[in-house]
């Protein structure tokens, strides 16, 4: 296999990981952390295509995923935020009982 | 102070000011509501004396202040304002007497728990009456006109719980409508020709010379000059107002309203509104005079009514038994002289008779009502009787105002302006039916009015109400005293030796007559004087009526001519017999047409459309409402089914989002790419 489809398999593989993860967990945090795997793999794939694509020297893949991991780290702290909001409000954070908007 | 013409329009807006007053006043405000229309009523005669004396600068000037109403098609409809001696004086004479008998009032409506409503309208009434007045435009002096009509409807039936009085005062409402549907015509014919319904107008005015040419050269079918229909037309509403045969029928009934009502219909306001417009108007109605050959003149009409009405009222008035009645009949038999004057051509004479008339009419009136009031509203004159120990006051000046009016010679008023009419009347060239007309009316005048004032003042008591009589209070007095006075200093401004009035009034100087010329006809009169009272005082003053049952004499000699005047010549039964069943006719067939043939119509319509919404539901109901009910049920179906998705579980959505993603990717590898 070349290293491009190496890249691309374990990106799948992380990402069928992360998936999973979000899926079966009832725990907001650890669901949170699914997404988070998924983004990163396909974080990967961007990094494998550039490295391996028709013009390596130029940065733009870096760019793109620096920019998406800020856009990423934002969301998260949101995603926090709104867990310690649920924790106030129901006790726990298990995200089934999470399901009306209204109190 | 220097009063304009274009100040005038003050006059009649103080006491319209007061009636606004008094009709927001609450009944307890009786000081406020009194005060307000005296006070008015000062304000306007102190303006209208302003106004005297500034017309008085320049007797032959027409001042005038014309202002535009509203535009209306290329034109635009202008009333305004006029100055002139004539007016001054009505003014004068309209507030002065008004004031007079407002303070009269205060005395005799002391017990009325209507009493500011009475005030109202009196100053409504002297306001409408003022407006009359000092109008320069025909347009304006018809509101006033109809306005003076509307206060005296509101005046006669005050007490209208009572059916009489509700009744008179619908009788005098529609009877002077007839007369001003002539009026109007006359007025809207005016226009048509003319243009312009303003008196003067530096010319244009239809009181000026050329305009009164154009009317009088207009030639109607039969020779009639334009000029002369108006004139006959507007007189219409005169013989209403002035109560000149055959419209004369409600002035006697309007004695249902209280008695300073009577006196002010009867001396300042209403019915010297008729004379007073035809003495306005003289340019007008005397314009066919120049056309020698015209088969009618408006002015021999005028004489004509004015000479019946004039011999006609004085002979019923000899004949009736209610007090107030009696005066009323004499003011249609005066008013009738004043238009016999204006007929004969001496609009002068006629004025002057007005003004004199004013006075001893309302001290007439008001002394009667001071001694009606006395006698516990006892009017009839057989039960009366006895008052003139009690009320000296009030039999002293009656019997001014009675002397006045019955044309004593010399001292008193009317024997002067009695006398100018006779004068003019014996100068006509058309006829001298008229001078003989009025010569009967002297006698029968006196006459009358001594029969009145033996009845009610002398002899005993014939009831229990003037035995207990007492005078009135000093604020009814004062102004039978204020009154009595003017009756008889009037006459001296207007004598034959010193024409002051004449002069003024028509704005040249009129030469002074020794008193020796025309001097025939003067001791004529005399004479007929001397006779009236000394067969008046033949008949009741020497043996007077010793009680109520005792037939009148005159009754005794003659019972059915008697009873002939006293039932007023049957004039009101023959109106009921002829022109009421007419009426009733038209009212029935009116009815009849209105409740089949259009009520039918209507109803045929109505039904046509229940019917067309009876249809109408059906479709709505049956047909669209159906559609539409489906439609609906499906779209929230739709919806039931799509908000079962929406669990608002974060799993649920993201496992759908998860299997979505399996199934495109499966998709696109299967798809090879595509």
């Amino acid at each position: 296999m070349s290293p491009l489809q190496l890249c691309l398999v374990f990106s799948s593989v992380l990402f069928a990981v992360g998936l999973a993860g979000a899926l079966a967990r009832s725990n907001s945090i650890l669901v949170l952390l699914g997404i988070e795997l998924m983004l990163n793999a396909a974080n990967l794939n961007f990094i494998a295509f550039w490295r391996y694509g028709p013009s390596p020297s130029s940065a733009i893949g870096v760019i793109f995923v620096i920019f998406a991991i800020a856009v990423t780290a934002a969301e998260t702290a949101v995603g926090l935020a709104l867990v310690i909001s649920i924790y106030r409000h129901q006790q726990n954070i298990r995200l089934q009982e999470a399901s009306h908007l209204k109190g | 102070m220097n009063l304009s013409a274009a100040h005038l329009w003050l006059i009649p807006a103080l006491p319209l000011l007061a009636a606004a007053v008094g009709s927001v006043t609450p009944r307890r405000g009786r000081r406020l509501a009194a005060g307000a229309a005296i006070a008015a009523m000062l304000g306007a005669l102190l303006l209208s004396i302003l106004a005297l004396r500034a017309a008085l600068a320049d007797p032959s000037a027409h001042l005038t202040s014309n202002f535009s109403w509203f535009d209306l098609g290329n034109g635009a409809v202008r009333l305004g304002w006029l100055l002139d001696p004539l007016n001054a004086f009505m003014c004068v004479m309209v507030s002065l007497v008004g004031l007079l008998i407002f303070i009269f009032s205060v005395g005799y409506m002391e017990g009325d728990e209507d009493f500011t409503r009475f005030f109202c309208f009196l100053s409504l009434f002297a306001a409408a009456m003022l407006c009359v007045v000092v109008a320069n435009s025909l347009l304006l002096l018809f509101i006033g006109w109809e306005l003076v009509g509307l206060a005296s409807y509101l005046l006669i039936g005050f007490w209208f719980h009572k059916p009489a009085a509700a009744a008179a005062a619908k009788k005098a409402f529609i009877t002077t409508r007839i007369g001003d549907i002539g009026f109007l015509l006359g007025l809207v014919w005016l226009y048509d020709t003319t243009g312009s319904l303003l008196l003067y107008d530096g010319g244009n005015g239809v009181l000026e010379t050329h305009v009164l040419g154009d009317l009088a050269s207009q030639m109607l079918a039969g020779g009639i000059a334009a000029s002369t229909a108006i004139g006959l037309l507007i007189f219409c509403g005169a013989a209403g107002k002035s109560g000149q045969f055959p419209l004369h029928v409600w002035l006697p009934d309007a004695m249902e309203g209280p008695t300073p009502v009577s006196a002010l219909i009867h001396a300042a306001t209403m019915v010297a509104a008729g004379v007073f417009l035809i003495a306005r108007i003289f340019p007008l109605v005397s314009a066919d005079l120049e056309l020698a050959s015209a088969p009618l003149h408006a002015l021999t009409v005028v004489a004509g009514i004015g000479a019946i009405t004039a011999l006609l009222g004085a002979a019923i008035a000899a004949a009736q038994y209610d007090l107030k009645r009696i005066l009323a009949f004499s003011t249609v038999s005066q008013l009738g002289y004043m238009m016999l004057a204006l007929g004969v051509g001496s609009w002068v004479a006629a004025i002057f008779h007005l003004l004199t008339h004013a006075f001893f009419k309302a001290l007439l009136f008001l002394a009667a009502g001071s001694a009606i009031h006395a006698a516990h509203h006892e009017q009839d004159i057989r039960q009366l009787g006895g008052l003139r120990g009690p009320m000296r006051t009030t039999y002293a000046t009656f019997a001014v105002g009675m002397m006045a009016l019955a044309g004593v010679p010399f001292v008193f008023s009317g024997f002067w302006s009695k006398e100018a009419i006779l004068h003019a009347a014996s100068q006509w060239s058309v006829s001298q039916l008229p001078l003989y007309a009025g010569l009967a009316g002297v006698v029968l005048t006196a006459f009358y009015m001594t029969r009145l004032l033996c009845e009610v003042f002398w002899g005993a008591p014939r009831s229990p109400a003037p035995a207990h009589a007492h005078e009135s209070p000093a604020v009814m007095t004062l102004p039978l005293v204020a009154l009595a006075v003017g009756a008889i200093a009037l006459g001296f401004l207007g004598t034959p030796a010193w024409p002051w009035l004449q002069s003024r009034l028509t704005g040249k100087d009129v030469p002074a007559h020794s008193l020796l010329e025309g001097g025939s006809l003067m001791a004529l009169s005399v004479v007929l004087v001397a006779t009236g009272l000394g067969a008046g005082w033949a008949l009741y003053g020497r043996r007077p009526r010793v009680s109520a049952a005792d037939p009148d004499p005159l009754a005794a000699a003659a019972p059915r001519t008697f009873a002939f005047l006293g039932a007023r010549m049957k004039l009101d039964e023959l109106y009921a017999a002829t022109l009421g069943r007419l009426n009733s006719f038209g009212a029935a067939l009116a009815d009849i047409l209105d409740r089949w043939v259009w009520g039918g119509a209507v109803s045929l319509l109505a039904l046509l459309g229940e019917f067309t919404g009876f249809v109408n539901r059906g479709v709505d109901e049956g047909g669209l409402n159906a559609g539409f009910d489906s439609v609906s049920e499906r779209i929230r179906g739709a919806g039931r089914a799509y908000s079962r998705a929406q669990t608002g579980e974060a799993h649920g959505y993201l496992r759908t989002l998860a299997i979505a993603f399996v199934v495109l990717a499966l998709l696109v590898l299967l798809g090879g790419g595509r």
